[in-house]
């Protein structure tokens, strides 16, 4: 039962991040209509999945170093600190940035916005404490992280999170594409960056008391 | 403050924003040419239903005289529902405006009460040439990384002039838009294709070219602005400069179909030193570069050399000087404003390259001084300038006056500021609001006009 929670977790912020149309089914819709292809919106969905699970991979490979390299509360405290730090300057700033990308883009850029985009949000970093129970299942010594057993199970991490965020953003920009419309943006599209924020600061304070 | 629900004025397509309901409110710039009292802010009731209909119900005061406000915009609009920067939570709420003259930025909250707005915070002048190095400020567009503001020219007032970005919240000065400007050195009037990543730039002058009126050998030498810029709008790189030829000069205000997918526009220019003539172009798409085409002149008409103003006496002829343009919604009908005959024209351009003539009033003009069925005086001076359409496109605002140093140079008896309204019908045509007439008050002339939840030169859209 132990091992089940996180990965329901990783899962279920798979479908956090895929609702969230700043994430990407948003604009695979966008260029569908730009471009009246229904094949748009379904290729799109593609690089838009790849970007993100390249952002979470790289933070994850990140983590397990760090984990595999400091004692698990030094760990534990340096992780929250960056991800409440994120959380806090998200609340105090927004989370604007620089516009690199564009309605003319073709599926490299797109990857690269859906990279952007969770890297700069910390899409990745909501997964630290899901993957640091699974992980501290089977530890032996004082590392957060034990090095052998987790690369694979960061990859299985990986998996469940993005095959459900694509699942999700297939599911939404199909609904949207093709039935709800546009319109329905407008009353529907609830305050994602708010709650995205305070995912943040849960995940935060997770880390630290768990 | 960020809201839970998008702001109920952003609509993702103009198809969507068409549907908006009615404006009860506009707010129109005034200022004094004299730079004894300070500008302002005016409310003026559009709502047909309410007692104080056609007047104005308020007025914010700017804090200092002299700034000569011109254009003003939204703080946030439609093109926050973008799906590649998306921050829809952002409200509707503050006017930005800045004084052309002075370079000071305003940001005017009008809530809670929108008949009575207040100014929350002054930007100095200062702090833009530091920050951003630009003065003579312009146009005001809400887009997709916040406020962009233009500047007719660098802290020094010289050339360049171009764009700054502020932030939509904070109203922090961020810096200089522009990375690679290229040859762009003047700078007028600025928007975009949401759709096609480009932004548009035109050109006027250097501050001490018009900042004391036309001087008539800058304008005879053809040294005005004649170019269109073409821009990567998330490069922000220069990509493509288009002169429109020795014969033309100011080719100011840019109008891009509110349809993303669609990549035309209109430009007016205001004259053309062959024949005074004023002209609309329109710039498309042509393989993988922009071109324009001229698709309607409209021509001077003869007049009696008595009535004219000295810089006109010689040509015995009234130049029509077409300073404003606007396109409706559904990038169906564009006005045109002839400040110098007095005529606002109705263009059907549904085919942008075959405009159709459908509706035609007259109003002022420099010999004409045609009259309103409300207007107490019978011969109104100035004419058709700023024009503003609501979004369904079923009303069109205008005022009349153009800039302070130059309003004498063709309305040498001084302008009386005045507001009117048109009411469109369904398939084309136009006619006045006889109910609809501001007699603005003297002391100030009215310029742009800015309708409530948004209008047809506000917001721009990222969904067909």
């Amino acid at each position: 039962m132990t091992t089940f929670w996180p990965w329901l977790s990783l899962a279920g912020l798979g479908a956090f991040h895929g609702l969230n149309p700043a994430m990407g089914w948003l604009f695979a819709v966008a260029l569908g209509l730009h471009r009246q292809s229904r094949r748009t919106v379904w290729l799109s969905l593609v690089p838009i999945a790849i970007g993100h699970a390249i952002s979470i991979a790289t933070v994850l490979v990140v983590v397990i170093a760090f984990g595999a390299a400091l004692d698990l509360d030094s760990f534990r405290l340096a992780a929250a600190s960056l991800i409440l730090g994120l959380a806090a300057y998200g609340a105090v700033y927004g989370h604007r940035h620089r516009v690199r990308v564009g309605m003319r883009t073709g599926m490299a850029g797109l990857a690269f916005w859906s990279f952007l985009m969770a890297t700069s949000h910390g899409a990745g970093l909501m997964l630290v404490p899901a993957m640091l129970s699974i992980c501290l299942a089977d530890r032996s010594g004082d590392l957060a992280i034990p090095m052998a057993s987790s690369l694979p199970v960061a990859l299985a991490a990986l998996a469940v999170h993005s095959g459900v965020m694509l699942a999700v953003i297939a599911a939404v920009a199909l609904a949207v594409f093709e039935w709800l419309g546009l319109a329905a943006l407008r009353s529907a599209w609830i305050n994602f960056d708010r709650l995205w924020t305070l995912a943040l600061g849960a995940t935060g304070i997770a880390l630290l008391v768990q | 403050m960020a809201t839970w629900r998008p702001d109920p004025s952003f609509y993702p397509s103009p198809r969507m924003a068409a549907k908006a309901p009615k404006e009860t409110l506009a707010y129109v710039a005034a200022f004094d040419p004299e730079r004894a009292r300070p500008d302002a802010i005016a409310v003026v009731d559009v709502d047909p239903t309410s007692p104080s209909y056609s007047q104005i119900v308020a007025q914010v005061d700017m804090p200092n005289v002299g700034d000569e406000l011109h254009h003003f915009g939204w703080n946030a609009c439609s093109s926050c529902l973008c799906p590649n920067a998306p921050h829809p939570h952002v409200e509707r709420r503050y006017l930005v405006v800045p004084g052309l003259r002075s370079s000071r930025l305003h940001i005017i909250d009008t809530k809670p009460d929108p008949r009575n707005p207040k100014i929350i915070r002054v930007i100095e002048p200062s702090e833009i040439a530091e920050k951003a190095n630009y003065s003579r400020l312009h146009t005001i567009h809400c887009g997709p990384e916040g406020i962009y503001v233009n500047a007719l020219a660098d802290r020094d007032g010289n050339a360049p002039g171009g764009i700054f970005l502020l932030d939509h919240e904070s109203f922090d000065v961020l810096g200089q838009w522009e990375m690679d400007r290229g040859p762009q050195k003047l700078a007028y009037d600025f928007w975009w294709h949401l759709g096609h990543d480009t932004l548009i730039t035109s050109e006027w002058g250097t501050p001490d070219t018009f900042e004391n009126g036309l001087v008539p050998e800058v304008l005879l030498g053809s040294k005005y602005g004649r170019r269109l810029h073409f821009w990567d709008l998330h490069k922000r790189k220069h990509l493509q400069e288009i002169d429109f030829g020795e014969e033309h000069q100011l080719v100011f205000e840019l109008r891009p179909a509110h349809d993303p997918t669609k990549a035309y526009g209109f430009v007016g220019c205001v004259i053309s030193l062959k024949d005074l003539s004023a002209s609309i172009w329109t710039w498309y798409r042509d393989g993988d570069q922009w071109a324009v085409k001229k698709v309607i002149e409209i021509p001077a008409e003869p007049a009696d050399p008595d009535l004219l103003p000295p810089v006109l006496k010689g040509f015995g002829a009234v130049a029509p000087l077409v300073t404003d343009i606007d396109l409706s919604m559904d990038d169906r009908f564009l006005y045109v404003s002839c400040w110098g005959t007095g005529d606002m024209i109705q263009y059907d351009v549904s085919d942008p390259f075959a405009p159709n003539e459908t509706g035609r009033v007259r109003i002022g003009g420099i010999v004409s001084r045609a009259t309103h069925p409300k207007a107490a005086n019978g011969a109104l001076n100035g004419g058709p300038q700023m024009v503003e359409i609501s979004r369904d496109g079923k009303r069109v605002y205008f005022t009349n006056s153009l800039y302070g140093a130059i309003d004498p140079q063709f309305y040498p008896d001084g302008i009386d500021g005045w507001m009117v309204k048109l009411d469109v019908n369904e398939g084309g045509g136009i006619a006045f609001d006889e109910n609809f007439f501001v007699d603005w008050p003297k002391g100030h002339r009215p310029h742009q006009v800015r309708l409530e939840g948004g209008d047809c030169s506000s917001d721009s859209y990222c969904y067909p």
